[in-house]
Order: structure tokens, then C-alpha cells, then sequence
């Protein structure tokens, strides 16, 4: 009788360390499990890049809940709205948005005649969507520009303001 | 009855609707005179509007291009009347509310004096197909029916597929307008050189004229042309009398019995569908070298004191051509470009009449405004649709905004033909509700759109930043290496130099 459970014992100890290493494994070779999740989080940020979450971007920021658990109530660009389905998406408790969202579709427009062509604006655009050279004028590629207004601070002779997106 | 009739393909739903026809078919078309002014909005097409090619101040002839066509869709625009271009300023039209959009003004001179023709007119024939398409497009023509597609491209597009059918919509089913009814009576045989010419831009050798069976005189006029050109390739084919049969897709399933696909064209299923009016003015550009300037339009409805068919130049204000038939009655109180079903209701009657414009309707009663009441779930609705949707489902999800149950349920499949409206027992706006969530729907997937590629540029911009950083790393840290083995050579050789001059330096002492 005692064989019998020895085969049990054995049998079931060899499955567990079986799994147990292909387990290991697998964490190891394959994409963390935490990935997926971080990408359905930035799915539902609104992509603006904005970094007004403090975080250097949508994706830094969704990693950034995912992982650390950062507050999910930082994105004024993605209003209530955003919150409510990140609240959903992770179970976490609604909570009001920290920061009032800004007013809408706007874009950034630089005034050509008084851009010197310092390019600082250029380096910190988030999707590249400032197009111009050195000691050359820049302008905005407006169908590209999220509106996150990083640029705007940033120009040292305060000639970029922001527009109203023109409907296509 | 000359024509025969055939087989008619089995539609869903739709509705019989009381004609109001007779009124402005009594008599034959009128022509408006020259007006004053001629407004030209630069979009009278689907598409990219065009783009002015003559300044303020300049002089321009009868036929003369003052817009051309710009982008991959659209249709460049031509002067109805010889005069001064005074203005290139927003004006309100029709086709957005009465919202101003740009147009071209132009002072009329009165003398109506015409450009020469560009280019010598071949005969069509003996053109290929490839040069008689861009020709096409050159004249401006758009869709005559409403929705103002460029035929052009449209035929560019239904050339490169596998065709079976060339179909020239004559079915007229919406309430009042009657332009293509008249169009085809006093201009049968345009009708059918325009379909000759598309039948040889297309390569096709067969042509349905489309008629509802209740057009007898059309119908006559139809056959009898048939009749005198003797082109065997020429067939007419009567539907039965509903609305909407009229529809493109509606047509294409009367006639072949095939149902367009969900989200599809009607080439998808072998046939290109082109409104009678059209048809004439492809031949009017091809064989006669006149561009599209001018239309046949409907003026009725019992606002309006004599109902009739007028040919007005493209431009021209509504007010003078609802002028010259006679002025509003006593009793007028709404005016709708385009039929009571599917048109716009505007507020001024200063808006233009553009290509695109079938029917100008003054009603005395405003449609009846009901309180809404809530849906009961009865499925008229459903019964009547054309297209067989679940309008009462759709309007669920519309409330909800359920971007998703809405595209499942084919909310892009709405072809906005108001029967469910007229059914409704709750008298619930459907229609309306259904065209606002469309724009919603369309606007949610942009912004998708846009988000992704914000995400995508930001995503391949931080690769550049650390492929950047990483280079100069990798600089940073080969400088600093040979900097050391430099370092260590530098001191090599000097130990080597000093022990050299020591070395000689001995003897001599």
C-alpha cells in the first residue's frame, strides 16, 4: 500500500517541479506578464504626450500605474472620461480628475515672422511634429500636433501660441 | 406601353408616398435668365473643394474654368456667364445649413458671351478610354442626383474592375422633384448619347435606362429615342414606384437583384450607377464642348405661386429663380433644397444653387412638430427600412452612444431615406439622431486615428533619442579609451625621448 503513495507523492512532486521550472523559464525568456496590461492602459490614454502626468509620456506613464501604481486621476488631456475607464480596466476606485482638463481641440502655431530658429522647440516636440532647421524657420505640422503645449514655454521669443484644430 | 417590363428585384421595405408631381411637370422647362450675380461655392462636389484659378477684378467668359480641381477628389468649377469676378468671400449655402462657405461672385455683364473651347472636340469614339476619362473630368460633371460624387473619378475607380451593368438612374422617387422626369422627356436623346459615351468610357456593351412605371411620358420619350439611334446595346427597364427606390444601391437591387455589400460600392457587385442628368451633361461636355453651368431644377411646393421646372445656371441665386416663378404665396413658411425627405432646410433663400441641387421646395406647413414621445418597440420602423436595419436598435445605441453597438447594428448603412420617421408612432426624430451619431461615430474613429499616430511617432521618437544616446555612449567611452592608451603611449615616448637624450648626452661629458 505505502508504493502506492509513494508513486503519488513522486508522480505529483514531479509535475509540480516540472511546472515550477518551465514556469520560471518562461518568465524569464518571455515578455513580462505586466506588459499587456501596460499597453491596454496606454491604449486609453489620449496619446497627447503631454507630460503633464509628470511622467515623460503616455507610456511611461501607463508603465508607471501598471507597475508602481501611480494615481490614475493625473491625465487632464483625457478628462473624466479617461479616468472612468482606467478605473474599470484596473478596479481601482474613481476618483476626480486631479488637474481640470483643458478646453478642447487646440493645436500649436508658431508666428513665422518672429521665430529666430533657436530650435528648442523642436527638441522637446514629443511626436516630432515641428519641422525646421537651425537658424531656419520652424513650423508646425498641425495635423501631427497633439496639443500638449510643451512647445510653447519653451520658445524664447514666446511666438508659438495655440489654435483651434481646423476640421478636415 | 412600348417598354417592357421585366422581372423586378425584390427590395425591402420602403414606402408609397403621395407623388405631388403633376403640379410642376404642367409645363415644360422654363430658362432662367442671366441674373445679376452668380454665386459659385468652391464645394459643390464630394471632396476637396476646388482652388480659383482667376483673381478679384478679373473678366471671365461663358464656359470659362475659375476653379480647378484639387486633390485626388474633386471637380474644378466653371463661369455660367461672361462677367467680373468681384468677390472670393464666404456666402451661406445650402449644403451646410446655410453656413457661409467660400465662393467665387461674379458681376454678370448681361452678354453672356462664351469662351472658346479649349481643345477641338473629337468625336468620343474614337478616343481611348484612358484620355476620355481625364476629359470627363475637365467638364466638372459631378453626380447629378444629390450627392455631387465627381464622375469622373467615379468612373476612374469602376474602370479598373471586372463590370457588368451601366445603369442610368431615372428613378425620381422622392415626393415633388420631377427634374429628371422632365429632363428625360425634352432630352431623350442626350439622355442616350451621354450613356453611349459612358458606355465606351466603361468598355460596356449594355445600358439599363431606369424609369418607374408611373413616368409614362418619360418613358414614351425614352423609347421612342431608343427607337430613332437603333443602338441594340440600349435597354429600358421599368421599377415599381417606391420610395426609395431611387437609391443607388436600391437601384442596383431592382434591376440585377443584387444587394450591394455592407460598407460596399455598387462596382463590388459589377454595376456603376449614374443619374439621368449626369448622362446629359457628359454628353453636353464630350460631343457639344459645354461644360457643366447650368441645370435642370425642380421649384414647387405650395409656397411657391407657379410650380415648374426651371434650367438655371449654376450660381444663381435662389431667391431670383424662386423669382421668377412667380414668388412665395401668402402661406410660405419653410424652404427645403432638395426633397421634403432628404433635403435641407435653409433659413435664407440668398443661398446659390449648385450643382448638386434637384429640388427647391417652399412648403406652408412646417412638418408637423410633434412631441416626441418614447419608443414602444412596435418595429415599424424596421418594417419600412430600405436598407434592413433595426432603426429602433440604432436609436437605442445612438442615446448611448455605443460607438460599437452602432457599427455592428450598420449604422454606416443608413442611407438617411427618413421612411422610419415617417412610420414612427412615437413620432421619435430617428433620421436625425441617426446622422448626428454618424458624425459622432466618424469623429471618435479620427480621433482614434490620431491617437495612434501620436503613439507611433512618440514610440519611434524615443527609439531615435536612446539609438542617439546610446551612439554617444558608445563614443564617449571609445574617446576616453584611446585617450588613456594615448595617455600611456605619450608617457612611453617620453620616458623613450629622455632616455635618448641621456644616452648620447653620456659620452660627451
Amino acid at each position: 500500500m505505502w508504493i502506492t503513495v509513494l508513486t503519488a507523492v513522486v508522480t505529483i512532486t514531479g509535475i509540480a517541479l516540472l511546472a515550477g521550472l518551465s514556469l520560471g523559464y518562461a518568465s524569464r525568456r518571455l515578455p513580462s506578464s505586466s506588459e499587456p496590461l501596460v499597453d491596454r492602459v496606454n491604449d486609453i490614454l489620449p496619446q497627447t504626450q503631454c507630460a503633464q502626468c509628470g511622467y515623460p509620456g503616455c507610456r511611461p506613464y501607463a508603465a508607471a500605474i501598471v507597475r508602481d501604481g501611480a494615481p490614475i486621476n493625473l491625465c487632464p488631456p483625457g478628462g473624466e472620461e479617461t479616468v472612468r475607464r482606467l478605473a474599470e480596466q484596473l478596479g481601482r476606485e474613481l476618483v476626480p480628475l486631479a488637474a481640470p482638463a483643458p478646453d478642447g481641440n487646440v493645436v500649436a502655431f508658431i508666428d513665422e515672422d518672429a521665430c529666430i530658429g533657436c530650435a528648442h522647440c523642436r527638441e522637446v516636440c514629443p511626436v516630432e511634429a515641428i519641422s525646421g532647421a537651425h537658424r531656419f524657420m520652424h513650423t508646425v505640422i498641425s495635423d501631427e500636433c497633439t496639443g500638449c503645449e510643451l512647445c510653447v514655454s519653451r520658445c524664447p521669443v514666446d511666438c508659438i501660441s495655440m489654435i483651434a484644430r481646423k476640421r478636415a | 406601353m412600348p417598354a417592357s417590363t421585366y422581372d423586378l428585384g425584390r427590395l425591402h421595405g420602403g414606402l408609397r408616398l403621395p407623388g405631388e408631381k403633376e403640379k410642376s411637370t404642367a409645363m415644360q422647362i422654363r430658362v432662367v435668365p442671366v441674373p445679376e450675380h452668380l454665386v459659385l461655392p468652391l464645394t459643390q462636389h464630394a471632396g476637396d473643394p476646388a482652388q480659383p484659378v482667376v483673381a478679384i477684378g478679373e473678366k471671365v467668359l461663358k464656359g470659362q474654368l475659375i476653379a480647378d480641381a484639387e486633390g485626388p477628389l474633386s471637380a474644378p468649377i466653371h463661369a455660367s456667364s461672361s462677367g467680373t469676378v468681384v468677390a472670393i468671400e464666404p456666402w451661406p449655402v445650402s449644403r451646410r445649413l446655410g453656413e457661409p462657405a467660400p465662393c467665387i461672385v461674379i458681376e454678370c455683364d448681361g452678354e453672356d458671351r462664351p469662351v472658346e473651347h479649349p481643345e477641338p472636340i473629337v468625336p468620343f469614339d474614337e478616343l481611348e478610354p484612358a484620355d476620355l476619362l481625364p476629359r470627363i473630368l475637365q467638364g466638372g460633371i459631378v453626380g447629378l442626383g444629390g450627392a455631387g460624387f465627381p464622375t469622373a473619378q467615379k468612373l476612374m475607380q469602376a474602370a479598373s474592375l471586372p463590370l457588368e451593368y451601366l445603369l442610368l438612374n431615372g428613378v425620381e422617387c422622392e415626393p415633388y422633384i420631377s427634374c429628371d422626369d422632365v429632363l428625360m422627356r425634352e432630352y431623350a436623346s442626350e439622355v442616350l448619347g451621354g450613356a453611349q459615351v459612358l458606355m465606351h468610357a466603361l468598355g460596356l456593351e449594355k445600358c439599363h435606362v431606369v424609369i418607374e412605371s408611373d413616368k409614362d411620358e418619360a418613358l414614351h420619350a425614352i423609347s421612342a429615342a431608343m427607337k430613332d439611334l437603333n443602338d441594340p446595346r440600349l435597354l429600358l427597364k421599368q421599377v415599381p414606384t417606391i420610395y426609395p427606390s431611387g437609391g443607388e444601391d436600391q437601384v442596383v437591387q431592382l434591376v440585377t437583384n443584387r444587394e450591394v455589400p455592407s460598407g460596399g460600392l455598387p462596382t463590388d457587385v459589377g454595376c456603376v450607377v449614374q443619374n439621368v442628368g449626369t448622362a446629359v451633361a457628359v454628353y453636353r461636355w464630350i460631343v457639344q464642348g459645354d461644360p457643366l453651368i447650368s441645370r435642370v431644377t425642380t421649384v414647387t411646393g405650395d409656397g411657391v405661386r407657379t410650380p415648374m421646372n426651371v434650367m438655371a445656371r449654376l450660381g444663381t441665386l435662389v431667391s431670383d429663380i424662386l423669382t421668377f416663378a412667380g414668388g412665395y404665396t401668402d402661406r410660405v413658411e419653410q424652404l427645403i433644397i432638395g426633397g421634403p425627405m432628404t433635403g435641407k432646410s435653409v433659413s435664407t433663400d440668398r443661398v446659390p444653387l449648385v450643382k448638386s441641387s434637384n429640388c427647391i421646395l417652399a412648403l406652408s406647413h412646417v412638418q408637423a412638430l410633434v412631441d416626441e414621445r418614447p419608443c414602444i418597440r412596435c418595429g415599424e420602423c424596421a418594417i419600412v427600412c430600405p436598407v434592413m436595419l433595426q432603426p429602433q436598435q440604432l436609436y437605442w445605441f445612438a442615446c448611448t452612444d455605443n460607438e460599437s453597438k452602432l457599427r455592428k447594428f450598420g449604422l454606416t448603412d443608413c442611407i438617411e431615406c427618413g421612411c422610419c420617421d415617417l412610420v414612427c408612432p412615437s413620432h421619435i426624430p430617428l433620421t436625425a439622431s441617426f446622422r448626428q451619431a454618424k458624425a459622432r461615430v466618424r469623429e471618435q474613429a479620427d480621433e482614434k486615428a490620431r491617437a495612434e499616430r501620436a503613439r507611433q511617432r512618440f514610440e519611434s521618437r524615443t527609439e531615435r533619442l536612446e539609438i542617439e544616446k546610446k551612439k554617444r555612449e558608445d563614443e564617449l567611452t571609445e574617446q576616453k579609451r584611446t585617450a588613456r592608451e594615448a595617455g600611456v603611449n605619450a608617457i612611453r615616448e617620453m620616458v623613450k625621448r629622455a632616455r635618448k637624450k641621456k644616452a648620447p648626452s653620456k659620452p660627451e661629458n
